[in-house]
C-alpha cells in the first residue's frame, strides 16, 4: 500500500545550507536543460494538454519553497523559464516544496491533502490551477522515464540515477 | 459489501480497479454531475474505453448524472443518460425524478441508483424510487445514524450504499443553497459547490485567507490545518461566538463502523473523491479494500490512519454515531 504520510506530502525539503550554496549559480544553463525537458516530454505524449482545456494560454509561476528560484511555465506553445523571483502578471501561483512539486507531477500527492496540510500554496485563477492539477494527475507521467528518453539507448543509468535522487527526495519524513 | 470508488480521470479508474474497487463510479465533463470541475471527469470516448477496462478486470462503472436539469436543457442531461446507457454503464446514479422517468421508460433495462443528491432518507421516499422508477439501489444521505440505516434498509426492496470516507454535507444534500447564495452555482444545477472560477486564496503574514464569491470565509494561521473553502466550513463571527457555525472541516472515516455496516444490511460502501487525485484514491481504496477482506475473513479491520487525506486533518464517525441527539 502506498503509504498514506508520502502520498499525502509529508516529504523531505532540501537543505538550507545547500540551497543557500547554489543560489549563485547560473540559471540559464537550468532553464536551458529543463525548456528542452519540457518540450520533450509534451512531444512524447501527445494529449498531455487537452484536459487544461481554455487554460491553456495560461502562465504559472511555480515557486519551490526550498529553492532559491523559481519557474514559469506555459503549456501553449510549451516553455519554462527560470528566474529568481516570479513577476506579478502571472496567471496563478503555485509553491510548495521541491519534492512535493514533484511528486505532484507524477500524481504520487495528492494536492488537496496538500493543501489540508498547508504544504501546497495557490495564488490567482484556481480554475486555471485546478486543470493543470487534473491534466497532470490523469497524465501519469514518469519523470525517470522521460529523462531516460532524452539520452536514447544510454538512457538507464541516468533514469537509475534519477529514481535514486527521486527515492530519497521522497522518502516520508515523520508526520506531524 | 462492494467498495464503490471515485474516479475523475480514465487515470484515477485504472488506479481504483488496480487498487480493488468492486466498482468506480464517475461523470461526463459537464454540468450533468456534481462534480464539475475544470479538468475533470469524461468524453464520451474516454468512459467507453474506462468501461472497457473495468469489465475487463471484472469491475463495474457507475455514471453519475446527478444534478438537476434546467427547464431550458433537459435534452443534455438525457443525452447524458443515452450516451452512458449506449457506452454500457453497469448502473446511472440519478437525482431527478424527471431524468428517472425517462431513463425507466426510454432504458427499461437499465438498472437505476437514487443519488445521495435525492436526499433520500426514508422507507416511504424510497419506495416511491422503486415503484416508479424500478430503482435497485438508493445512495442515502449522510444525516443518517447507523441503527437508523439498518432500519431502513429492513423496511425498503431496494439495495443501500452509504458512504464510508471523504467530504462530507451537512446540508440536505441536493437541496443545499449556500455556493449559490455566494457564487450563483451550486452543486445541485451545475454540478459545482464553491466554482474554483469565484474561489480566491491570499497569502499574508497571518497565513491564508479564503474568499468565495468575494465573501471572506476564513483564515487559516500559518500551520494550521486547513478545509475546503465551502460556506459550509467557513468560520464566522456572530453574536454566539467566533468559529465554525455550520461545520468543523472534518472528513468522514467510517473504517471501524464496517462491521455494523454489514450487520445492518447495506450493500455497498462508497468512497467520496471524485475530484481527488490518484495518490488518494490508490491509498483510500487500499485501505478499504483490505478493511472488507479482513472482515469476511472474520478479523477485525486494521485501524490505519488516513488523517494525512483528511479536510481539517481530522475525521469524524459523522451522524452514523449522532452525539447530538
Amino acid at each position: 500500500m502506498m503509504n498514506p504520510s508520502a502520498a499525502s506530502g509529508h516529504l523531505p525539503t532540501i537543505p538550507p545550507l545547500l540551497a543557500l550554496a547554489i543560489r549563485p549559480l547560473p540559471l540559464l544553463p537550468l532553464q536551458f536543460a529543463l525548456d528542452g525537458f519540457l518540450q520533450r516530454i509534451v512531444r512524447r505524449n501527445p494529449g498531455l494538454l487537452d484536459r487544461l482545456g481554455e487554460h491553456r494560454r495560461a502562465r504559472f509561476g511555480i515557486r519551490p519553497l526550498d529553492l532559491p528560484f523559481a519557474f514559469i511555465v506555459e503549456a501553449a506553445p510549451p516553455r519554462l523559464a527560470v528566474v529568481r523571483e516570479l513577476p506579478q502578471r502571472l496567471d496563478a501561483c503555485v509553491s510548495a516544496s521541491l519534492a512535493n512539486l514533484l511528486a505532484l507531477v507524477e500524481g504520487r500527492v495528492d494536492g488537496d491533502a496538500l493543501m489540508f496540510s498547508r504544504q501546497l500554496m495557490i495564488e490567482g485563477d484556481m480554475e486555471a490551477v485546478l486543470a493543470l492539477r487534473n491534466t497532470i494527475d490523469d497524465a501519469g507521467l514518469d519523470l525517470a522515464v522521460e529523462l531516460a528518453s532524452l539520452f536514447g539507448p544510454l538512457g538507464e543509468p541516468p533514469r537509475r540515477s534519477f529514481e535514486i535522487a527521486r527515492n530519497r527526495l521522497t522518502a516520508p519524513r515523520e508526520s506531524r | 459489501m462492494e467498495l464503490i470508488c471515485p474516479a475523475g480521470t480514465p487515470s484515477a479508474l485504472r488506479s481504483a480497479i488496480d487498487a480493488g474497487a468492486d466498482a468506480v463510479y464517475c461523470g461526463f465533463n459537464d454540468e450533468t454531475n456534481a462534480r464539475n470541475f475544470p479538468g475533470l471527469n469524461f468524453s464520451r470516448d474516454e468512459l467507453r474505453k474506462g468501461i472497457a477496462f473495468a469489465h475487463s478486470r471484472g469491475a463495474r462503472i457507475l455514471v453519475a448524472i446527478n444534478t438537476f436539469p434546467r427547464a431550458a436543457s433537459v435534452a443534455l442531461w438525457q443525452r447524458a443518460a443515452d450516451d452512458a446507457v449506449d457506452a454500457g454503464a453497469d448502473a446511472l446514479i440519478v437525482a431527478d425524478i424527471g431524468l428517472m422517468d425517462y431513463v425507466a421508460r426510454r432504458h427499461p433495462t437499465q438498472r437505476l441508483h437514487v443519488s445521495v443528491q435525492a436526499a433520500a432518507a426514508n422507507p416511504d421516499a424510497i419506495a416511491f424510487y422503486v415503484e416508479s422508477f424500478g430503482a435497485r439501489r438508493v445512495v442515502l444521505p449522510r444525516v443518517l445514524s447507523v441503527a437508523e440505516i439498518a432500519e431502513i434498509t429492513r423496511e425498503v426492496s431496494c439495495e443501500t450504499e452509504v458512504f464510508v470516507f471523504g467530504g462530507l454535507c451537512v446540508m440536505a444534500e441536493g437541496r443545499c443553497s449556500l455556493s449559490s447564495y455566494a457564487a450563483g452555482k451550486s452543486p445541485n444545477m451545475q454540478g459545482v459547490c464553491s466554482p474554483a472560477s469565484h474561489v480566491a486564496y491570499e497569502e499574508t503574514a497571518q497565513g491564508t485567507t479564503s474568499r468565495l464569491g468575494g465573501f471572506t470565509i476564513n483564515r487559516f494561521a500559518p500551520q494550521e490545518a486547513a478545509g475546503y473553502p465551502t460556506l459550509c466550513k467557513g468560520r464566522f463571527s456572530t453574536a454566539h461566538g467566533d468559529g465554525y457555525i455550520f461545520e468543523d472541516p472534518v472528513s468522514l472515516d467510517a473504517t471501524m463502523l464496517l462491521k455494523g455496516l454489514r450487520s445492518a444490511g447495506v450493500a455497498a460502501l462508497k468512497i467520496e473523491g471524485r475530484q481527488r487525485g490518484r495518490a488518494y484514491i490508490e491509498s483510500v481504496v487500499r485501505h478499504f479494500r483490505r478493511a472488507l477482506d479482513t472482515l469476511e475473513d472474520g478479523n477485525e479491520a486494521d485501524i490505519v490512519s488516513l488523517k494525512p487525506f483528511t479536510e481539517g486533518q481530522a475525521s469524524t464517525l459523522g451522524a452514523y454515531r449522532k452525539t447530538w441527539r
